[in-house]
């Protein structure tokens, strides 16, 4: 591939924590390879704002595989920034022309507090897990892996909302800040498999009343969750959600 | 202090079965009011941590990122190894364990690896019965693939997201028991000391990313599942938090190192393509299955790929390995790789990279499809558009992912690959019950050196971590539990817990206040840049005691000189990376003093001094067959301890692919 160099303006949201009230700062950015990942540019800036006695921009990140969900950044309006179907940390430095400016924001959700600078708590996640993202089965009590067959079809539906990251982008995208497409993918992970059966009404139930509790929107069926979700987890996962609330209150 | 690795008497094949029957249980009663911390929230930390509470121990995990779901289990992309047999190809217990202890160039335990093989199936059902959804036949069971190191197809997958799929099962049985209150979790939270009274683990002290806060800890255990320390040599597949800080406290607080030098060198990674690399990039070893690896026949040649006939190609894993070809043992493939790209044959812009071409798996897949479809003369373009839909499927994701990093299309020209680090196999010893030489303190999953020897096999880290997570350390923690239930609620006011939350304050402060010319990453690449010229994928005597000086010196070096801007009582993440390069930098030493010490090539560990004529791994056995233990003697080094290891069931010889 053939590579070259850029120069990039940076508008960088810096927010010193939770109680600042925050502002752009505005970077340059010289002789980036096209080569660099999105967060490698930031890795050579912040060198440079240590060099400079400055404080380094704080954002999350951590595998940098686009497998682990951490990585979070709002680049130009967009979650994740420019490529279909791509993390933060995947996205590459070819993405941009020479002499753009590019506007970083954290996620901006009132589900999501910043913590400081593109860092922000995204715990309510792990809180609509609990509420009923699991299949109660303690370890030891399973049968033999091939005691039920699963209908391809099915499986891998499940496969394809399962391979949900929980990094935040959805929600980011959605001008109603809604977790639907979060929620829908791990409930819809369990409805299509027989294991998540016994459990299924009260996990639908529980899931929905946890997101609502922690703040998030509304859905107004925009999609902008499903242009922008870096795993493409489609939106038809939130109609089987809405199907499976239903069917659940029908049969309370 | 003598090693003990309390492997049970008896065949083989009776040990665990006899240990589960006669150790010590904790009566239900008790176990409520016997605390659990549990450092890390992979897989190994995740099934350890929900299995406990489900059993009723109060348990409290820990893990620095913001969520226990993201620990870097979650790139694992391959599969998972278990001894089901359901292709009915002659798989069986004994197979894995033996092909185990071979792929591990005879430096594992016996009885550690029969136990892994034993339990390997229970994992699978477990995993299916939390809703894991692996990939399964039309038929709808489950489906199967081969991988590097075996005759047989014993890897049950997910895609290429095996990792994200079993690390979600986990967390959810981890996230059931937090939502039943039985786990407290801490997020964002990491430890940096383990407490020791009267010789017996007692807790911890972890620090706050967030707030700064500093935070003690006490319980009746505590298990350590912080995986491996790849990022010793800065660029590794490691995720860019994972490090060995834990590990490396607990080893300074009395715990031995076993066999550090261990480290696995993945054949299958993107290559680095230039000084801004943060980290390298995994291609899951499944492509491996289908992909031919290739160089040019000729010297420096710069014609494209696909420019290059195939008979000026050279399929050397092929010519040399024909048994096993392309599926030969990952250290076996990464050294050819080297050997190659060393003799002038390597490809791209750095000539550090090999070949891994799909071209004749879309064919051969392309051909199968016109069957299964009954469609007869079809043209060479409907047969690579099939084949293509197929590799798709099978490995889209990574050949995805390839394209974004590298802005070349793998369908349509060959992928470049070189080796990168990848995996530890060394880590704190433990025995046979998982338990390190410090009573109540244990090391599951890649954080302890058990299982794998000197080499690991492809889908095989899964296994351990969930072997040891959700069957192993249930039944063992109760044997050292049982005699602990007269021991009250750990007080976290004692002289131990203070002292230890001192030290640490002092080393925030310390960092703090160096205010010296150099970021962190600064030293962390050079550090990295000793490690993998002079202790990388081969090593000499000579290189190796350079290592050891040149390490010192960039250490005192960065105590004068690290730069860590900002406060310690806010969310400082340069703050973080210093603390853990410090280990590091220590760390960095010990595995080349291991490296050196054991003058023989075996697996992952290659010593130029000792090849065969091919240019194989030659072990050394009436010298070496022991695991490495060392003990941290502070200022003075280490004193090394050793463990021999005793095959009572298979004979060790010289590992064959060909």
């Amino acid at each position: 591939m053939q590579h070259s160099t850029i120069n990039l303006n940076l508008k960088v949201w810096r927010q010193k924590n939770a109680k600042d009230s925050g502002r752009f700062e505005t970077y340059k950015a010289e002789n980036i390879s096209t080569e660099m990942s999105f967060l490698e540019m930031f890795d050579v800036l912040n060198e440079r704002l240590i060099n400079e006695g400055k404080d380094p921009i704080a954002f999350d990140h951590d595998c940098r595989e686009g497998i682990c969900g951490m990585c979070s950044m709002h680049i130009n309006g967009r979650a994740h920034g420019p490529w279909q179907g791509t993390t933060t940390c995947q996205l590459h430095m070819r993405a941009f022309k020479d002499g753009e400016t590019i506007t970083v924001e954290p996620w901006r959700a009132q589900a999501f507090p910043v913590i400081k600078d593109l860092t922000v708590d995204r715990s309510s996640f792990d809180r609509i897990q609990q509420a009923g993202g699991f299949v109660s089965v303690n370890t030891g009590n399973a049968q033999d892996g091939n005691a039920l067959p699963i209908d391809k079809d099915k499986a891998d539906a499940s496969f394809a909302a399962a391979a949900c990251i929980g990094c935040g982008a959805c929600v980011a995208a959605c001008k109603n800040a809604s977790a639907m497409l979060f929620v829908s993918a791990k409930v819809s992970q369990y409805a299509l498999l027989p294991q998540g059966e016994p459990e299924r009404n009260t996990r639908v139930m529980n899931m929905v009343a946890q997101m609502d509790k922690e703040g998030f929107g509304a859905c107004t069926n925009t999609g902008a969750c499903e242009a922008e979700c870096p795993k493409e987890i489609s939106i038809s996962n939130i109609a089987r959600l809405n199907r499976e609330y239903i069917n659940a209150q029908m049969s309370l | 202090m003598p090693l003990n690795s309390r492997i049970p008497a008896g065949e083989l094949a009776q040990k665990w079965g006899t240990y589960k029957s006669t150790c010590k249980l904790v009566n239900p009663a008790n176990k409520r009011s016997i605390d659990i911390i549990v450092v890390g929230t992979g897989l190994a930390g995740a099934s350890a941590a929900a299995t406990l509470a489900e059993l009723g121990y109060n348990v409290k995990t820990f893990c620095f990122q913001d969520s226990g779901r993201r620990a870097h289990s979650i790139a694992a992309q391959g599969g998972i190894n278990a001894a089901k047999n359901y292709q009915n190809d002659g798989d069986s217990v004994f197979r894995l364990f033996y092909d185990t202890i071979k792929g591990g160039d005879y430096r594992a335990r016996e009885a550690n690896v029969h136990r892994l093989a034993e339990v390997s199936g229970s994992i699978i059902d477990q995993c299916v019965a939390q809703g894991v959804p692996f990939a399964r036949e039309y038929g709808g069971l489950l489906s199967n693939r081969s991988f590097g190191g075996t005759q047989v197809q014993r890897t049950f997958y997910a895609a290429g997201q095996t990792g994200q799929q079993l690390l979600l099962g986990a967390y959810s049985a981890q996230m059931r028991q937090v939502a039943l209150g039985k786990i407290k979790e801490y997020t964002r939270h990491e430890m940096l000391d383990v407490v020791v009274i009267d010789g017996k683990a007692r807790g911890i002290i972890a620090r706050n990313l967030i707030t700064g806060e500093i935070e003690r800890h006490g319980a009746h255990a505590v298990l350590l599942c912080t995986g491996g320390y790849g990022n010793v040599f800065f660029l590794s597949t490691n995720a860019m938090g994972s490090n060995v800080t834990a590990a490396w406290k607990a080893h300074k607080k009395g715990a031995y190192f076993g066999n550090p030098c261990f480290t696995q060198i993945h054949p299958t990674c993107i290559p680095v393509s230039g000084d801004h690399q943060s980290k390298l990039t995994l291609m899951s070893e499944s492509l491996r299955n289908d992909g031919r690896i290739w160089v040019p026949k000729k010297q420096g040649d710069t014609r494209k790929p696909n420019e290059i006939p195939e008979e000026e190609r050279d399929y050397y894993l092929e010519r040399r390995y024909p048994a096993f070809g392309n599926l030969v043992p990952r250290d076996v493939a990464s050294r050819a790789a080297k050997e190659r790209c060393d003799a002038g044959y390597g490809v791209g812009a750095s000539k550090m990279a090999v070949y891994l071409d799909y071209a004749a798996a879309i064919i051969r897949y392309g051909k199968i499809e016109l069957n299964k479809q009954g469609i007869s003369n079809a043209d060479e373009a409907t047969i690579i558009r099939l084949g293509k839909e197929v590799v798709k499927e099978k490995y889209g994701n990574l050949f995805d992912m390839y394209e974004k990093i590298t802005g070349e299309n793998p369908y349509e020209i060959p992928m470049r690959i070189y080796p990168a680090v990848h995996y530890t196999m060394g880590g704190l010893w433990v025995d046979y019950e998982l338990m390190t030489n410090v009573p109540g303190l244990y090391a599951l999953g890649e954080a302890n050196f058990s299982d794998h020897g000197a080499n690991r096999l492809g889908a095989s880290a899964l296994m351990q971590g969930l072997a040891d997570g959700y069957f192993v350390i249930p039944y063992t923690i109760g044997n050292y539990l049982a005699d602990e239930i007269r021991t009250p609620k750990i007080d976290t006011n004692q002289k131990a817990f203070e002292d230890a939350e001192q030290a640490v304050r002092e080393q925030i402060n310390h960092f703090i206040n160096i205010k010296g010319q150099h970021s962190v990453d600064y030293f962390h690449k050079q550090l990295g840049k000793i490690m993998w010229d002079k202790c990388g994928m081969a090593r000499n005597a000579e290189g190796l005691k350079q290592a050891i000086t040149e390490i010192r010196a960039l250490r005192e070096e960065f105590w004068k000189d690290v730069r860590v801007p900002g406060t310690a009582d806010e969310f400082n993440p340069e703050l973080e990376k210093a603390g853990r390069v410090a280990d590091f930098l220590e760390l960095g030493e010990l595995m080349c003093i291991d490296a050196l010490n054991r003058e023989e090539s075996c697996g992952g560990h290659f010593r130029e001094e000792y090849q065969t004529e091919e240019g194989e791994a030659l072990r050394q056995d009436d010298q070496f067959m022991y695991v490495a233990a060392w003990e941290n003697k502070g200022k003075e080094g280490w004193q090394l301890h050793k463990e021999d290891l005793v095959y009572d069931v298979i004979h060790p010889s010289q590992r064959n692919y060909k």
